[in-house]
This record gives C-alpha cells, structure tokens and sequence, in this order.
C-alpha cells in the first residue's frame, strides 16, 4: 500500500514539469486554432464589434442568404475548385518529373546547383513575387510589352485590365514559385528507395526507362497519396498571397481572380462586412472537413495502410 | 545488351541537363530583371520599359533609398526584431511542447498530439480569428500583431521536432541523468537542446523566413506606419506609388514629382530579398533534410 503511494508520487513528479513546459504550446493552439473554430458560429450572427463573437445576436442564415444573392459566390466557389484541380495536377506531375530527372544526374555539383537555384523561388514573398510578376507584365514598363511585343510590332496587352490571360499568368506563377518545393517532398521519397531493387534491376536487363516506370513511381505511391490528401483537403482554400498580390487586388480582373480567400479578405477588411465573410468561411471549413474525410475514407479503399487515419 | 542500356542512360542524363539547365535559368530570369531594371535610368525605364540589359545605368533609386531611409530603415528595423523575437520564442514554445509529446509514458500525450494534428487540418477562418486577437487581445498596432497570429507556432513543426525527440536522441541517456539525480528541466536544458541542434536549425531556419517574408499579419494587425515592416511597406508601395512621398511630404520631407518610382520600387524589393538571399545557402542545405527527417512516419 505505502509503496504504491510512493510511486504515484514519483510518478506525478515525473509528470507535472512536463505539462508545465508543454503549457505555453498549448495555450497558443487553444488560442490561435481552437477559439477561432468554435467562433464559426459567428456566420449565423449579426455581428457587432462592441457585443463580441458570442454576444452577438443571432440572425440566422442571414448572413449566406446575403451572400448567395451577391452574385460572386459562384465565381469564387468555381475559380477555387479549378485552380486548385489545375495546381494539383501540375504540381504533382512536375514535380515528380523534376524529382526524377535530378535522381538522374550524377554530378554532385551540378546537382546541387540544379536544386539550389529551382528551389529559390520558393523562398520569396508574394508581395515580392508581384513586384516581379509586375516587371514583365506592367503596361508602361513592363518587359512584356516594352521589350516583346513592341519591338515585334504587335499590340501592347494591358495584363491588369484582361481577365482572360490571369488563368494562364497565375498558373505560371504558382508553378514557379511552387515547384521547388514539391520537387524536394518528392527527391527525399525517391532517395529513400532501396538501391537493392536497382541493382537487381539492372542486373535481370532493365534500361532505366524501365527502372523508374516500375521501381521509382510505384514506390512513390504512397507519398503522392498523402500529398494529394493534403492537397483535396485544401480544395476549398486558396494561397491568398497568389490571388491577392499578383493580379494587384484588381477588380476589373476578379471573374478569374476572385477565390473565397480573396473575397472574405475583401468582405472582411474592406467592404467591413464581416458577417458574408464569416458565412464564406464557414461554408469553406465545412466543405473542407468534408472533404479530409472523404479523401482519407476514399484512401482507406484503395489502399489501406496509405490513409492517414 | 549492355551497350544499349548505357546509350539510354546516356540520353537519359542529356535530357536531364538540357530540363533541369533550362528550369534552373527560369527560377533566375525574373530576378535578374528585378535588379537590372532597378540600376536602371529612371527616365530611360519609362521610355524603354525594364530590360534585361539597360543602356542607361544609374544609382537614383538606390541614393532615394538612402534619403528615405528614416522610414525604409525603420521597416527594415521591425522586420529584424520581429523575426529575431518571433524565432526564438518559437524555438523554445516548440522544442518544450514537443518535449513532452515525445515521452510515451506521459499520460494524455496521444490525446494532446491528436488535438495538434487536428489543427494542420482544419480552421475556423480568418475571420473568427481576426476578432479573437483584434478585440480580444489587442493586438492590433503592436509588435505582437505581427508576432504572433499563426506564424509563432504550427502543426508541422511540432510533429517534426516531436518525430526527431523520438528518433534521434536515445532514451537511454535520459534515464542515465535522471538517476544521476537530474530534474526534467536539467535534461532539457543541457541534454535534449544540445542534441536536436540540427532539426532546431532547420525549423529555425523556416521560422525565419516565414517571419522575414510575412505580410498577411501587417495586412490585417498593422494600419500604423511606424510599425510597418518590410514587405508591408513594399505591398503599400504597391497599392500607392506615392505612398513614401506622401508619409515623408507630411512629415516635411521631398517633393513628390521628383521620385524616381519606375525604379525605386524595385529597388527596395531588391533590398526586401537580400538577407533571404544571404540565409538561402544554409536553408537549402537544412531544409532538404528538415523534410527528410519530417518523413518519419510517427
């Protein structure tokens, strides 16, 4: 009896210091993830800054019908979904192809420089890349108009006023910046592969076409599936830097431009309509947890021992 | 039968050189142009537009730098404390949390680790959280604003370090300590921080760079221009061209006709990415292997 008591005092000297050091961690999650997820209900409130989240008064759906009339719920739900659809594809199939063709090359060097300078991209601010996206495409200066197309003859094009080239010019840009970095998840999967399998391989005969067809991409299956988890989870969230910084906020080019992101930054910050932009972003949690469900239960079918829970 | 095979290896590894050689020049090109147009001559870039090789060279934009550097400087200033601050106060709430998640015996620790995986995939939104930290908190107009709101800490870093306690630092040596008679915090302290220094670096690292390159919390917790940092300042720049004539006009400062805009702007974006240029050799080098450590299945 009295030595049980002494190892359950041990026992909680033992515990305690590690919940006091873990305390601040945790009060940071409560309050940068927890507090806002029980604040989605704000998107059935009447909002009032003076009463608070949750002493604000109830108005019902309110707030969604407000939103649905506004006529740029469609817009914003279809250029996110496409996007996002478009980015995975690319992401996913440049950047194992990168992967790939880096495995390939032997030259220490230049292997690295090769991976150094792709992944730089990936390191800059999208407030940066604007102003870079800006040096090509702006209309007096930009090296588009001023160094192509006028030297060729052709009409200048106003990028910022032209909705129809933005599908194009943020797919590019997404890409660049963003493939580094895929290109990285996908090399360290690669260089985890047994080379056992590569020596058998080319012992039995087989070129190295074969090699990565039937070594390299089967054993990189496991990595795409949690990527692309990752990636259907997000479908109803957009990188707001891309859609807000590139295409400058502009109005005029919202019919491609306009993701829920941007809209609820817009609503919230400069239409100070705060409750639409809560409505948007809780349709935007909901579908999302939907969608991490979905995905990982669709996982779970194919291929068991792949889903993340 | 060989022959054939190191044909292919060979055109193999061309096609490679020739991809990878031609991506690595798009990843340079843009900012290549970033700086050749900012050395150029303002009036030669109105005329010519930016190019890639300017005829008409000049310092303006740098020497108008210079003269705006009391509010240039002291952007440049609040984006080095809050990135030192925020690093190292995310270093320590890090490494301490993950601490504990990496004891298996710690009862509720599975429970605690659920609840942060939980947060890497799903969110209330920026707007229920824009009014926790705004009304709540306060934190709008001060350095905090720009600190804390999701950047102090995230749900990756924490798996990653906790994935790293496990794996790499043996068990063994704690229990050694503690019989030796060491507390918890001792062995924290002088056994688990000198040991993770290479997953601490790396996280460090991302930290860094994320702090450096943040303009969303500017964008929502910052409207007073005292506590802009720089790429806060570079996005008002490109909201307002004239947005440094007219701080510095109201301040009794220059006149606003004279400013060499077409190339001031770049300019100080060129100076925005310097020091991310000069950190980029050792992150590259940490953050292939921070990735490759994260991939550890826990």
């Amino acid at each position: 009896m009295k030595r049980k008591e002494k190892y359950k005092k041990i026992r909680w000297k033992w515990m305690v210091p590690f919940y006091i050091m873990m305390i601040p961690g945790l009060v940071y999650f409560l309050i940068n993830n927890y507090m806002p997820m029980a604040g989605i209900v704000m998107a059935f409130k009447k909002i009032d800054y003076s009463k608070g989240i949750f002493g604000s008064d109830w108005n019902g759906l309110a707030n969604f019908e407000f939103l649905f009339a506004s006529g740029q719920f469609g817009t914003m739900v279809r250029n996110t979904i496409l996007y996002n659809g478009v980015f995975i594809i690319f992401n996913t199939v440049l950047g194992i192809t990168v992967a790939i063709l880096l495995n390939e090359i032997r030259a220490k060097i230049a292997n690295r420089i090769y991976q150094t300078v792709i992944l730089l991209p990936y390191l800059m601010s999208w407030v940066v890349v604007s102003y870079l996206a800006f040096a090509f495409l702006s209309n007096e200066t930009g090296f588009i108009n001023n160094g192509i197309l006028e030297k060729l003859g052709l009409t200048q094009i106003n990028f910022y006023q032209e909705p129809k080239y933005w599908p194009w010019i943020l797919l590019f840009v997404n890409e660049w910046k963003n493939i580094g970095f895929s290109m990285i998840i996908y090399l360290a999967a690669i260089v985890g592969i047994s080379k056992d399998y590569y020596e058998a391989a080319s012992v039995d005969g087989a070129t190295r076409w074969q090699q990565i067809t039937r070594i390299t991409l089967p054993c990189l299956k496991p990595t795409i599936i949690t990527m692309f988890i990752l990636s259907v989870s997000k479908m109803f969230y957009s990188d707001f830097g891309l859609f807000f910084q590139v295409p400058k906020n502009s109005g005029i080019l919202y019919p491609t431009t306009m993701t829920i992101d941007t809209y609820v930054y817009n609503a919230l910050m400069k239409q100070n309509n705060p409750g639409m932009s809560a409505a948007a972003g809780f349709l935007q949690a909901i579908v999302g947890f939907v969608l991490v469900i979905g995905a990982n239960a669709l996982i779970r079918k194919i291929s068991r021992e792949d889903a993340i829970f | 039968m060989s022959d054939v095979m190191s044909k292919q290896g060979k055109i193999m590894q061309i096609c490679s050189h020739i991809i990878l050689a031609a991506m690595s020049v798009m990843a340079v090109v843009p900012f290549w142009l970033l700086i050749a147009a900012s050395f150029s001559d303002t009036n030669y870039a109105v005329a010519e537009g930016y190019q890639f090789f300017p005829e008409v060279l000049s310092l303006d934009a740098y020497e108008y730098i210079l003269r705006q550097w009391a509010q240039i400087g002291r952007a440049y200033l609040v984006t080095i404390v809050v990135t030192v601050a925020g690093t190292a106060a995310s270093l320590i709430i890090v490494s301490m949390l993950a601490y504990g998640l990496a004891q298996e015996k710690l009862p509720g620790g599975k429970v605690i680790f659920a609840l942060i995986l939980i947060t890497m995939l799903f969110n209330g939104g920026i707007v229920p959280q824009y009014m926790i930290y705004n009304n709540f908190f306060h934190l709008k107009n001060t350095i905090f604003g720009l600190i804390i709101p999701n950047l102090l800490l995230n749900g990756f870093t924490v798996v990653l370090v906790r994935n790293y306690f496990r794996s790499s630092i043996p068990g063994e040596l704690s229990e050694a300590m503690r019989i030796d008679g060491a507390g918890t915090f001792y062995i924290y302290r002088h056994l688990i921080l000198p040991l993770s220094k290479p997953i601490l670096a790396t996280i460090g690292l991302m930290e860094a760079v994320s702090y450096w390159n943040d303009w969303n919390n500017g964008l929502y917790y910052i409207t007073d221009s005292n506590l802009y940092s720089m790429q806060q300042l570079l996005n008002e720049i490109n909201n307002n061209v004239n947005f440094l004539a007219n701080n510095s006009s109201m301040l009794g400062g220059v006149d606003p006709g004279a400013l060499p805009t077409a190339t001031m702007r770049l300019a100080i974006a060129v100076i925005a990415i310097l020091p991310v240029l000069a950190v980029y050799p050792f992150f590259q080098k940490y953050f292939a292997k921070g990735i490759t450590m994260g991939a550890v299945k826990g």
